[in-house]
């Protein structure tokens, strides 16, 4: 049981972080807390797909010519890396289009308090 | 004509003209409009070509980025299913962006460089997603067409902004949801190219990574395509957004996702691998029934015309995945027909929408009479050929996708989903009928006058008109010609049926 805990120590973080963000996503009034749920929901899926690239024993993929290409359990897996570089990427457009939202109702409804938000416009 | 380069050329002419937009507005602001307009315009005369050549005879185009063989490379993939959705989306676009121009001035004059080079990207994102044959590029382009999406229903009434705001989160919850499932599929199958993933899923079947997977990327198209109940954030952002925004979203956003959908269920996984374990298909079958009633009851209580279109366009969804659902030919054929349909129709839709707005600065159902026939006869025309579509009478082309779907559940014997599709049609008359009873018969002003107030003709400007009018027409021409269009189709299927 302890070794299943252990063994995948990787994913029980990313399920952690997952779950924070949803909480962030639901339960907070603030919008601005909504969007930094949003961000940290997006940071778990990134670290998922990091987790899923490390090898044990490997080293960097650069070649070195002391390991052997043939044998791909010398080099950590590169593409996954390469890919969250662009989810980063992503994540970031959505932060500032997030961002200039607020801004917009902010100027409209000065308040980012989702209650108050709803009162506001009903 | 027709070279090995197409697949990438129409989204680079969407690249080109998002750049150039705003260039050629520093110069003349006017200009962003005409260019708008040209660019959507050479895409759909491409596609058109595209869709042409394939219809005669035309092999699928693998365009491969950097000469990369895919699996390693990335690759747009030209097929005939493809072909067919990109000439809808990108000629049902080009209409829309036609019918802008007096909106754009009336609604938000200072924007319009914005506006214009936002949908620029926006329809790069859509045709970007139709033609990728690579999961990550999926997402990729997922992201870019939603982040324009969500700047584009923010320009609008002073509540566009918040409901935009809730879309975003809900939005990117399913996109992020998508990429794990993504993430799930590589680490079973060590590749990310469809092609090469649909022959690897059978010698990892029963993986519960592939299931998770399926789930995962099931929730997070489905938050995209509105599928119910995943729908919230639908109803509000098409409402309060500008009258152009969501003419040009309403029609193209949601099917985009549908298709993704499909190109998930039957051409990645297949028919058989995706119940192999859970019956994911009943699953989303029951769900989309649920969604098209609960989006027709919702579309009878709204008294906005813009609302219950947006209503309208959760049920009409539903429709679409009901016959990816049912996994079956018929099933594909209505699935397909009705995205081409329900394009035409909900576009036209909400152009009349706009219209109405523009001109009477309102659209609200309640207040609808018989003048505006009189005002606005063609407008009025255009609506009325659209509604009936909606309710599905013959000989208009909202019958034949639903004349597929009903034999599609006949064929699977899935009398729940059919009698589904009967009731649905029910709702649809009654909340498009109400609406043309009031503007062909309430009369106001007949207990005072015996003869009537003569009112005016005041019809919009031709600008407007005519892109509504080709919608309608072609809305006739679908449903006359629907024969070709479905033989088509039948060349479009996935290995296996």
């Amino acid at each position: 049981m302890l070794d299943f805990f252990m063994g995948h120590y990787a994913y029980w973080f990313t399920i952690i972080i997952l779950a924070i963000g949803l909480y962030g996503m639901l339960m907070k009034r603030n919008l601005v807390k909504k969007v930094i749920g949003l961000s940290i929901f997006q940071a778990g899926v990134i670290l998922f797909f990091v987790s899923i690239a490390s090898k044990h024993g490997a080293s960097v993929p650069v070649k070195d010519a002391a390991l052997p290409v043939s044998d791909v359990a010398n080099y950590m897996n590169a593409l996954p890396h390469t890919l969250m570089l662009t989810a980063i990427v992503v994540g970031v457009a959505t932060l500032g289009v997030a961002f200039a939202l607020l801004v917009a109702i902010y100027n409209r409804y000065h308040t980012l308090d989702e209650q108050e938000l709803l009162e506001k416009i009903q | 004509m027709i070279g090995p380069d197409l697949p990438a050329l129409i989204p680079f002419i969407y690249l080109a003209f998002a750049v150039l937009i705003p260039l050629a507005g520093l110069w003349k602001r006017e200009l962003s409009y005409g260019l708008a307009v040209l660019g959507t315009g050479l895409a759909s005369a491409f596609s058109l070509a595209g869709f042409i050549n394939y219809l005669s005879g035309g092999e699928t185009i693998r365009y491969l980025f950097g000469g990369w063989q895919p699996p390693i490379g990335i690759e747009f993939v030209y097929d005939g299913l493809a072909a067919f959705v990109i000439l809808v989306i990108n000629t049902v676009a080009f209409l829309v962006l036609i019918h802008s121009r007096h909106i754009a001035t009336a609604e938000f004059p200072h924007k319009k460089i914005a506006y214009y080079s936002v949908t620029m990207l926006l329809m790069l994102g859509f045709n970007g997603m139709v033609l990728t044959g690579d999961l990550f590029n999926l997402y990729v382009f997922l992201e870019i067409s939603s982040l324009s999406s969500y700047a584009l229903i923010a320009i609008g009434e002073k509540r566009a902004a918040y409901s935009a705001f809730r879309y975003l989160i809900i939005g990117t919850v399913g996109g992020s949801l998508y990429l794990l499932g993504v993430g799930f599929l590589y680490t079973v199958t060590g590749t990310l190219n469809i092609i090469d993933m649909h022959e690897m899923l059978p010698q990892v079947l029963g993986n519960s990574a592939v299931i998770t997977a399926l789930v995962l990327m099931v929730i997070g198209i489905g938050i995209k395509a509105a599928l119910f109940p995943l729908h919230g954030w639908l109803p509000d952002s098409y409402t309060f957004a500008s009258s152009s925004s969501s003419a040009l979203i309403a029609p193209i956003g949601t099917k985009v996702a549908a298709y993704v959908l499909l190109r998930v269920l039957l051409f990645l996984f297949g028919a058989e691998i995706i119940n192999a374990d859970l019956p994911i298909t009943e699953i989303i079958g029951v769900l989309a029934g649920i969604g098209i009633l609960f989006g027709s009851v919702m579309a009878i209580a709204q008294s906005e015309l813009k609302k219950m279109l947006a209503y309208s366009s959760v049920s009409q969804i539903g429709y679409i995945i009901m016959g990816i659902s049912l996994a079956n030919p018929f099933g594909f054929i209505g699935a397909v027909l009705h995205i081409l349909n329900h394009a035409l129709m909900k576009a036209c839709l909400f152009l009349v929408a706009g219209n109405l707005r523009l001109k009477e600065g309102h659209s609200n159902i309640l207040e609808f009479d018989d003048s505006y026939r009189k005002k606005y006869p063609w407008t009025m025309a255009a609506f009325t050929t659209a509604a009936l579509s909606m309710v599905g009478l013959p000989p208009l082309a909202g019958f034949f996708s639903k004349w597929y779907l009903a034999l599609g559940t006949i064929d699977n014997s899935n009398w729940f989903l059919l009698a589904i599709i009967l009731i649905s049609s029910l709702l649809n008359a009654v909340y498009f009928f109400r609406i043309i009873e009031k503007i062909y018969l309430k009369n106001p002003a007949k207990e005072n006058e015996s003869t009537g107030t003569d009112i005016p003709r005041d019809e919009v400007k031709p600008s407007m008109l005519y892109p509504m009018a080709i919608m309608a027409l072609a809305l006739i021409a679908v449903g006359i010609l629907n024969v070709y269009i479905v033989s088509a189709i039948t060349t479009m299927f996935p290995a296996g049926f």
